[in-house]
């Protein structure tokens, strides 16, 4: 049976992994290469690392750390931020990432997802959406959360589907850094209109909510920050309560 | 020397850092002399099946592959790449193993993506190996159950997740990507 995916992220700021309460008050969370090489020993699914930076300074440090963790670790391994042409994934790819994020670059210019598919294949675009419930919607928002697009989540999840996305990270801003929970209603939704896998993200507090989500939306995966850095989940201890409540895990 | 054919296929670093952490060093190539001179030979792998089986054609890759005597690895698109032909942008594959390449109906999500059991395993890669471990899969096409079937998953419908016949080894799976139950199928393919 396929299993469902615990997959810690990792947010890199000026080559050290931060993580911020709804997106901003950043503060420092250590040494990725450190950070990676034990989610692996802990059994993490899948690595997931997200440059939020990604200026053009800091591109040559985030190919080097791609290298760096990519030799030292067994498991899939996807790489976002500033990604916006062929060029750039094929850079990643190099250094050894297995996919590659995309989000505000694929909204200004959603062609992208299908030029990635077809040059490296639909498994290798995960296309990263952060959502927003306001005003009774819920609305894609670009720029690391900072800019409001007129697109519909649903909407645009189909569409990145259509253009060739082999996955969806799905973020609810509203939830995200508050460990009330993930965004059970948004998640459901984009996992029932898509035929792709989806991976619920933002809001993971406890192991309950892992337990919540899988078994209450369709999500495969589930993603977090914060609780995994600071040693809040550990995860063999969160992969061991979801078997306990018969959820399908490695 | 381990030989890791080169072809525009993605990944192909993962592969090398994976031998890399078991010991062996893997030499990217697409020159014939180099590979049919190495001790193993892996073709990893993942894109599109007939834009690589073109890329193949043009280097001459596709006859080097077939003339390979010594152990050899194909791996998620290089497994299906040694069938004989793939739904994916129908095409006429290698030909290695007697089995075509299907697309899943999209009665789950696809592609098969994330960690998945076997049904059954049998054969020296699977040293080690336990059924109920878990390895690593990303596709969206398929190799059907065949004579050279050598492990099975089941994913919307049993698949071939391993292949074998006389030098030629191959599976569904990432094992390079599949934490240490991959690793130890990989170091059973390099001690062969």
């Amino acid at each position: 049976m396929l299993k469902k995916r615990i997959i810690p992220c990792l947010d890199i700021k000026d080559g050290r992994t931060v993580k911020g309460i709804n997106f901003v008050n950043i503060k420092d969370a250590g040494d990725p290469i450190e950070l990676a090489k034990r989610y692996v020993e802990q059994g993490a699914d899948e690595l997931v690392f997200l440059d939020i930076t990604a200026t053009v300074e800091y591109r040559k440090t985030l190919i080097d750390l791609v290298q760096r963790i990519a030799a030292e670790i067994n498991i899939p391994f996807t790489v976002g931020g500033g990604i916006s042409s062929v060029e750039d994934v094929r850079n990643l790819i190099k250094a050894g990432a297995d996919k590659v994020s995309v989000n505000s670059s694929a909204v200004k210019r959603p062609e992208l997802i299908k030029e990635i598919a077809q040059e490296f294949g639909n498994q290798c675009v995960v296309v990263a959406i952060d959502t927003k419930f306001e005003n009774g919607e819920w609305k894609v928002f670009v720029n690391g959360g900072r800019t409001a697009t007129p697109l519909k989540t649903v909407e645009w999840a189909k569409q990145t589907e259509r253009l060739g996305a082999g996955e969806i990270l799905l973020t609810s801003m509203n939830n995200d850094g508050l460990k009330n929970g993930f965004a059970i209603d948004i998640t459901n939704q984009v996992a029932k209109s898509v035929n792709i896998p989806v991976i619920a993200s933002g809001g993971a507090g406890s192991k309950q909510h892992f337990h919540e989500v899988f078994e209450q939306t369709g999500a495969t995966g589930g993603l977090a920050a914060t609780v995994f850095h600071y040693g809040e989940i550990p995860i063999p201890e969160l992969k061991a309560y979801l078997k306990t409540k018969q959820i399908p895990i490695r | 020397m381990i030989a890791i054919i080169k072809y525009n296929a993605g990944n192909i670093k993962s592969m090398q850092n994976a031998l890399h952490r078991l010991g062996f060093e893997g030499v990217i190539t697409d020159d014939r002399a180099t590979i049919l001179s190495a001790e193993k030979v892996i073709f990893p792998g993942v894109g599109e099946a007939s834009t690589a089986m073109r890329h193949l054609k043009e280097r001459g890759l596709d006859e080097v592959i077939k003339s390979v005597t010594q152990p050899f690895l194909g791996i998620c698109l290089g497994l299906q790449l040694m069938c004989n032909k793939s739904e994916e942008g129908n095409t006429s594959c290698l030909s290695i193993f007697d089995a075509d390449v299907k697309q899943f109906p999209p009665k789950d999500k696809v592609p098969h993506m994330g960690w998945n059991n076997f049904e059954s395993i049998q054969g020296e890669l699977f040293k080690g190996i336990d059924k109920n471990d878990d390895v690593y899969y990303v596709h969206s096409y398929y190799a059907e159950l065949n004579n050279n079937t050598t492990a099975v998953c089941n994913y919307i419908s049993p698949f071939s997740a391993a292949l074998k016949k006389d030098n030629f080894y191959a599976t569904q799976f990432h094992p390079e990507k599949s934490a240490g139950v991959g690793a130890q199928i990989l170091r059973n393919f390099l001690e062969l």
